[in-house]
């Protein structure tokens, strides 16, 4: 997985409550068998209309925010489907930090599987980044994992917390997979146990 | 020893490692594959030269992609990226050596209610899908939840998730529902009243009279929507219902083996004085029939009620409110039963086991539909050859339904099966978002009883005045 340490990046605003996983990937794009080339069908049916032309107003149409990384949205973001397809368009498009006051617990775990970054922040610290990110591609925020903390375009500091181990993989771009294979005597030794308690399982 | 919650004690029989920060490897005793989240998470096995560790506890059905309609066995009646995804399935259930119900298998069905019916989900276990609507399995008080590809790619690896532990949070229904109230609406109205991010960072534990009174599937309906309300998972005790449903399904234990089990299953509730997070008390009683107004499963009303204007709602909304009633074509203070509906949708893994069809049924018998079109999907090729039995499917044709294939079809329409533009659809599934069921297409997330309600009236119903 790639690291994840800092970005400097536009933010784009989308205060929305509950943009939903079927939102960010509509399901006509889960026909794929590939994790790859998601992001030009990121928010689809909010960017194209249906002769694949953009909608001028939305957000990531506009020419200041084609080069988003950041994205500050509403409540309750990524809600829905489990679909993973989400971050991988989100990341496919260039976004690796997505700010929120909630995330969808599948898709906030979906995301540091990916080297993304999901921030919670309280109401008001989201709401001086929304009218920060409004500002376009004059504003770009700083995001330092390291320090838990995320840099307004005017250099104010708002820290965030994050879990540790997950941080910890995010740093240093883990596979959680190998990591677990490491602990394979502790998942023997569960099994062996498992398998006298409860052997119809 | 310490009180627990039911979520607590199966919790603690299923940590097989935990590191010094509560970061635990929870040991997954079911994983169900589907064919659209699965094809990353082989391919990631394959790249890497890993096997899947307990095939035997991994059991594969295609059902997202798969048409419902006659002939569907012909690879022709699939598009080409859906056919690819299906076959890609078929492979890979070969190659790893996992449980697989194909398409002509007449087992096949929704992956949610395959599982329970062949009795692969069972009381204390831990379930796992890359699918939301896992929450479905906890209505065994079985710990079951959705996961992402990459998660499926590391249960398929190590059988077992990375997870820390979720608060708890109590749900209780209590007294007797009204007449003409189900289980769909215990669930959406519980989400009315805590939000779509009420439940996150929670496993829901329902209790109450009135869950105690619903049947196994009528409970599965209340768990699969846990996930509407933000919870991580959903969980109802085991009880005589429970158990009763569970003893002879083909993979349920035998003998002295259920014996066994049942034992430690009767020991799967909450402790009296153990700790909540949160808790929410509704009066059964307070319940009536339900519908959605809007995009979110939150926007729920009782039917008798107004659609409500933006201005009821405060902070973000307000704005989402607006979009809502724009895309749904909706007046505020128009009344919910005034409202016109083309097509009528029953099944998806929230209503599609045979007692949600006898339940539209009982509305339907001897009447005709007044709706564009109407569709029943079962649940699976069982529920489907029991309600032929049972003459279910007579009653559904005879009022002009198409009586379709198992799958989860018009749910989340990647199939064929979908709304277009401003088709107005009174849906027995689990989400309304926009373009959920079709581009621009409106649904309104009803019980199969009011569904049936709306298809022989032709617009949203109060269920109760044809009973």
């Amino acid at each position: 997985m790639e690291k994840f340490e800092t970005l400097t990046g536009i933010a784009a605003p989308m205060p929305l409550v509950n943009i939903d996983t079927d939102m960010i990937i509509p399901k006509i794009f889960l026909k794929t068998i590939k994790r790859s080339g998601l992001g030009a069908n990121l928010f689809d049916e909010m960017r194209f209309d249906r002769q694949g032309n953009e909608i001028a107003d939305f957000v990531l149409n506009q020419t200041q925010y084609r080069e988003t990384q950041i994205l500050v949205a509403g409540d309750n973001f990524g809600c829905g489907s489990s679909r993973e397809h989400a971050p991988w368009a989100l990341a496919d498009f260039g976004i690796k930090v997505v700010i929120s006051t909630s995330f969808a617990d599948i898709f906030y775990n979906n995301c540091f599987k990916n080297g993304m970054l999901p921030i919670v922040m309280p109401q008001e610290v989201v709401d001086v980044l929304m009218k920060d990110a409004e500002h376009g591609s004059n504003a770009r925020m700083v995001v330092n994992l390291e320090e838990q903390t995320v840099t307004s375009s005017d250099g104010e500091v708002f820290s965030f917390e994050v879990d540790s181990f997950k941080k910890h993989c995010l740093l240093e771009g883990l596979d959680d997979i190998g990591l677990t294979m490491e602990k394979a005597a502790s998942i023997d030794a569960f099994e062996a146990g498992a398998a006298q308690a409860r052997p119809w399982v | 020893m310490s009180p627990k919650t039911l979520y607590d004690k199966i919790w603690d029989a299923h940590v097989a490692h935990e590191a010094d920060d509560g970061t635990c490897l929870l040991y997954i005793d079911r994983h169900l594959v589907h064919e659209v989240t699965s094809p990353q998470a082989f391919e990631g096995l394959r790249m890497a030269g890993r096997k899947v560790r307990a095939p035997d506890r991994t059991i594969a059905v295609p059902d997202h992609n798969v048409p419902t309609t006659a002939g569907r066995e012909n690879p022709e009646a699939m598009t080409e990226d859906s056919r690819v995804q299906v076959a890609a399935l078929d492979r890979n259930a070969k190659d790893f050596g996992i449980h697989y119900y194909p398409v002509s298998d007449i087992r096949q069905g929704i992956v949610h209610i395959v599982g329970p019916e062949q009795g692969w989900t069972l009381p204390g276990m831990t379930v796992v899908c890359g699918d939301s609507h896992t929450a479905t399995h906890g209505a065994f008080g079985a710990l079951a939840h959705g996961i992402g590809t990459s998660e499926v790619e590391h249960v398929l690896a190590t059988q077992t998730l990375i997870q820390k532990k979720s608060k708890n949070m109590k749900v209780e229904i209590t007294g007797k529902l009204r007449p003409g109230v189900t289980a769909k609406d215990i669930t959406l109205s519980v989400i009315g009243e805590t939000g779509t991010a009420g439940g996150t960072g929670y496993v829901i534990e329902y209790c109450g009279e009135a869950i105690r009174d619903l049947s196994m599937e009528g409970r599965m309906t209340v768990c699969n929507m846990a996930i509407e309300g933000g919870a991580r998972a959903g969980l109802i005790a085991p009880d005589e219902t429970t158990f009763e449903y569970v003893k002879g399904r083909p993979h349920a234990p035998k003998g002295a083996q259920f014996e066994a089990a049942l034992a430690w299953w009767k020991t799967l509730y909450s402790d009296d004085d153990a700790h909540w997070d949160k808790v929410i008390t509704i009066r059964g009683e307070d319940i009536e029939p339900v519908v959605t107004w809007g995009t979110s499963p939150e926007d729920v009303l009782p039917i008798s009620a107004l659609v409500p204007s933006p201005e009821d709602f405060e902070g973000g909304k307000v704005e989402a409110a607006k979009r809502a009633l724009d895309y749904m074509g909706l007046e505020p203070g128009q009344k919910l039963s005034d409202i016109e509906i083309d097509t009528v949708f029953i099944g998806s893994c929230t209503n599609g086991r045979i007692e949600d069809l006898r339940a539209a049924a009982e509305i339907l018998k001897g009447k005709k539909i007044a709706v564009k079109r109407a569709m029943v999907v079962p649940g699976s090729g069982l529920v489907r050859a029991q309600a032929e039995e049972e003459g279910i499917a007579d009653v559904f044709r005879d009022a002009g339904f198409e009586w379709r294939l198992a799958g989860c079809s018009m749910c989340l329409a990647m199939n064929p099966d979908q709304l277009t533009e401003y088709e107005r659809c009174a849906a027995t599934s689990n989400r309304n978002f926009e373009g959920r069921q079709g581009y621009k297409g409106r649904t309104h997330l009803v019980s199969p009883a009011m569904a049936a309600a709306a298809a022989v009236t032709g617009k949203l119903t109060d269920v109760r005045e044809m009973m």
